[in-house]
Formats: C-alpha cells, structure tokens, sequence
C-alpha cells in the first residue's frame, strides 16, 4: 500500500487492524486509539479519499490501498490550511481527537468546498471530542474552508 | 481489542468465493465489515475464516432496469445515500442511510452487508422489508431470487446459505402517486434505535389508500410487516383518524425487547407514534 505518498510494504496477521498497522509497524503514532470500538474517530485515514475509522478496517482490507494519515498533511514545516486553521481558531484542545477530526473535516471539504455549519456538524458526526466541545472545531472547519477556497492548492492536494 | 485469529481469503471471482465458502465451514464473509469487525473485537463473533468480497468487482452500482431499480450488494451506504434515483422514488431508502452509523461507516459499509448481518434493530432491514425488495442469492447452482418477507430468518440470520453470497437487491418502481418514509427513536443520534417504522403508500382519489405496507423494526427476531395496520387502511381515506385507528393495531404481533435502552411498554408506544409519523410523511410526499 502506499502512505502518505510513500509505498509501504509488510506481512501482518490477517487480525491486524489497520490502526496497529499504522501506528506499530509504520511508526506513524499521529493516528490515535481511542475508543477502540468505532465510536470515536480518532483513528480516522483516508483509505483511498474516503474517510475510514482505522480500528474499524483490517490491515488487509487496505492491501494495495492509498493511505492518508495526519502525518501527510503537512509539506514540510508549512501546515496544511485545515491543520492551520485549527491551530489559529483554538480547534484542539488537548489534541486526542484532532488527528481523526483533521481528516473528517478534509474529506468535508473535499466534496463540499462552502458548507453551512450544519453540514459541518454532519461532516464530523463520527468524531467524538471530548474538552473542545465542537464550537471551535466547527469554526476551525468553516476557517479552513475559507482559507482553501481562497488558496486553492489545499483542496486540490491530498 | 484484537478478533481471535483467523485465515483470510480475498478471492478474485464470485465462484471462487463461494467455494472457498463451501471448504470453510466457520467462514463469515467480509465486505465493509463495519457490523462484523466490531462483533469479531469484543469476540462475540469469532469465524475461522473470512472471505473478503470486497474487491470483487462488479458488485457496486445503482441501476436502472425499466421497471426495476438494481442496487449491487457492495455498494456503500454514502453511495445510495448520494443517489438521485433513489432519493425521490424510494424516499424510505435515503430517510434510512442519511442516519445509519457516521459517515466513516457509511463510507464502506455496505447494504448487502447490511441486509446479511440482519441485526433487527439496523435500519436497512426494515426499509427493504417496507419496500418489498428481492435479493439476488449467487450459489454453486446458480442464482435465487428471494422476496423480503422470506428473507429475514431470525436475530442474524436470513435466507442466505453458508456457501451463497448476496449479489444484489432489486426495487420494483412504486406505481404512480406512491411515496416512502422511515422514520426511527433512538435517544442519542449514533445509538441503535429504540424504535423504527417504515412506510410506503399509494394513494388514490379522494386520498384513497390504494396499497400500503408498514414495516416495523425493533419490534422482534427479523423486520415485521404490520398487516393488520394494512389491511385496515387499505381502501380508506388517508385521514388524521385512520392513521391514528392504524398506529394502534401496528403494534399487534410486535414484540419488543425489554433492556436497557427502553421497555417493552415505551417501545410499543413508541411503535404507534412511529408509525403515525411515517405514516403522515409518506402520504405528504406523494406528488
């Protein structure tokens, strides 16, 4: 498979979730366990453009999938324009959740470029926080979409 | 949590999968695995062998047969729910999928996955119980087709076999002047549902029923159908009162369970408000 643009390879047991793939043989600890039954969205990648609880999918469900985890966001030291936006708009708090929210709300933009607040507050249903309370996180959204509409270059990558 | 160990197959055929089937008897199939995985975690479900269908190709689409709409086993959940077709023909579909888990489970659960699992309180089972849909079941032989109300078997069991696979299900258009709903309690938006109804409607002049299935949820081992609620309206003027006269007799043959998320008694009552409200709705979007 290939992660964050880079071709990955391994043997697993067919019981390994895609999360421990990720975080124990890649060494990539950006993506989060949290609940580990599905309900949080913590551990949430991008499995081929689609957003995807990593403790609910298989290593091998993923096989020869394109992968994107928090890790790929950012060029170097420049912040992709949603991480960026959380930042200045206070979206994270003590951050647990925020790997999995970065990606959600990603995937939102992705496909819809200006959404209102309530289909922002859709956009992260799968994602539980549990400090910031969602207030920031929603503006951080809007942010980000305002921000990546402008630029362009964000929406277009990853 | 890690599932106990298992061998996994990721056939390339249809035919190889059911063969592989038919040598492993613990074998479960795998699509999206957003009901299995979870159940294989907490070890509630422990299959020597999955068969993940899930890169079969073939088995993903909505499509337009004359007077049937076909939808393949593996298409997502996000899928349908972005679906012109089904949106306005078989509203009851999309009132469904719109609510059902996250978007990360609608992103790869499927809806032949979801009708296999046949968990009596997921939403899709009820809806295509109300639709009157029939399943296409692939097997050594050749294929089936079985209608929804032989379907649903029992608490996660339906009419597929150990070594068949569910390929596609097939929605016969509502004739003219007919229109769905599905509506469904649950306290918290991602919980399962305490209660849930689903109704489809053909209505005639002078607001006439002029067909009606009504589809409970919750309500027992599989997806009933409220016939007695059916036979009452049909033939009657859509009105407040018979709505009303038919949410009372939904909930004869339901049976609910007693736990934690609510009583047998609020359920029942549950069921009777649900199916007013379904009831309403479907019959306020026929056009």
């Amino acid at each position: 498979m290939k992660v964050n643009g880079k071709q990955v390879g391994g043997t697993v047991e067919p019981r390994t979730l895609l999360v421990n793939f990720i975080r124990d043989d890649l060494g990539l600890t950006g993506t989060h366990v949290g609940c580990d039954t599905g309900h949080c969205g913590a551990c949430t990648v991008m499995v081929d453009g689609r957003t995807v609880k990593s403790c609910m999918v298989l290593a091998v469900q993923a096989r020869g999938a394109e992968i994107l985890t928090v890790e790929g966001l950012a060029q170097g030291d420049k912040l992709h324009p949603i991480q960026e936006a959380f930042w200045k708009n206070h979206g994270l708090q003590c951050g647990f959740c925020t790997p999995g929210l970065l990606m959600s709300g990603l995937y939102l933009l992705q496909r819809n470029p200006d959404p209102t607040d309530e289909e922002i507050r859709r956009g992260i249903e799968g994602n539980l926080c549990r400090c910031t309370g969602y207030v920031n996180v929603v503006k951080s959204v809007r942010a980000a979409s305002k921000s990546m509409r402008k630029g362009g270059e964000g929406g277009a990558r990853a | 949590m890690i599932p106990k160990s298992f061998d996994y197959y990721a056939p390339a055929s249809l035919d190889e999968a059911i063969r592989l089937l038919g040598e492993n008897e613990e074998a479960k199939v795998l699509a999206g695995g957003q009901s299995l995985l979870p159940m294989m975690k907490l070890r509630l479900a422990a299959p020597t062998a999955l068969v993940d269908i899930a890169k079969l190709p073939g088995l993903s689409y909505v499509r337009d047969e004359g007077d049937q709409l076909a939808i393949g086993a593996l298409t997502t959940h996000d899928s349908i729910e972005h679906d012109r077709t089904i949106k306005d023909r078989f509203t009851a579909i999309n009132d469904a999928v719109v609510r059902i888990g996250d978007q990360q489970v609608r992103n790869i659960g499927t809806v032949g996955g979801s009708a296999c699992h046949a968990d009596p309180a997921a939403d899709l089972p009820t809806v295509l119980l109300v639709l009157d849909a029939q399943f296409v079941i692939q097997g050594r032989e050749g294929q089936r087709v079985v209608p929804a109300r032989d379907f649903f078997v029992d608490v996660f069991a339906t009419a597929v076999g150990h070594d068949e696979i569910l390929t596609e299900v097939r929605l016969a258009y509502p004739p003219p002047r007919s229109a769905s709903a599905y509506v469904k309690h649950s306290l918290r938006e991602a919980d399962f549902a305490i209660a849930m109804v689903g109704a489809a409607v053909t209505v005639g002049d002078g607001n006439v029923c002029r067909g009606v299935r009504i589809g409970l949820g919750s309500a027992g081992p599989t997806p009933l159908r409220a016939t007695s609620a059916e036979r009452y309206l049909d033939g009657k003027a859509l009105d407040d009162d018979a709505i009303a006269t038919a949410a009372e007799m939904a909930v004869e043959g339901a049976d609910p369970p007693s736990d934690v998320h609510g009583s047998r008694e609020y359920r029942m009552e549950m069921i009777k408000v649900l199916t007013r409200r379904s009831l309403k709705l479907a019959v306020g979007r026929v056009k």
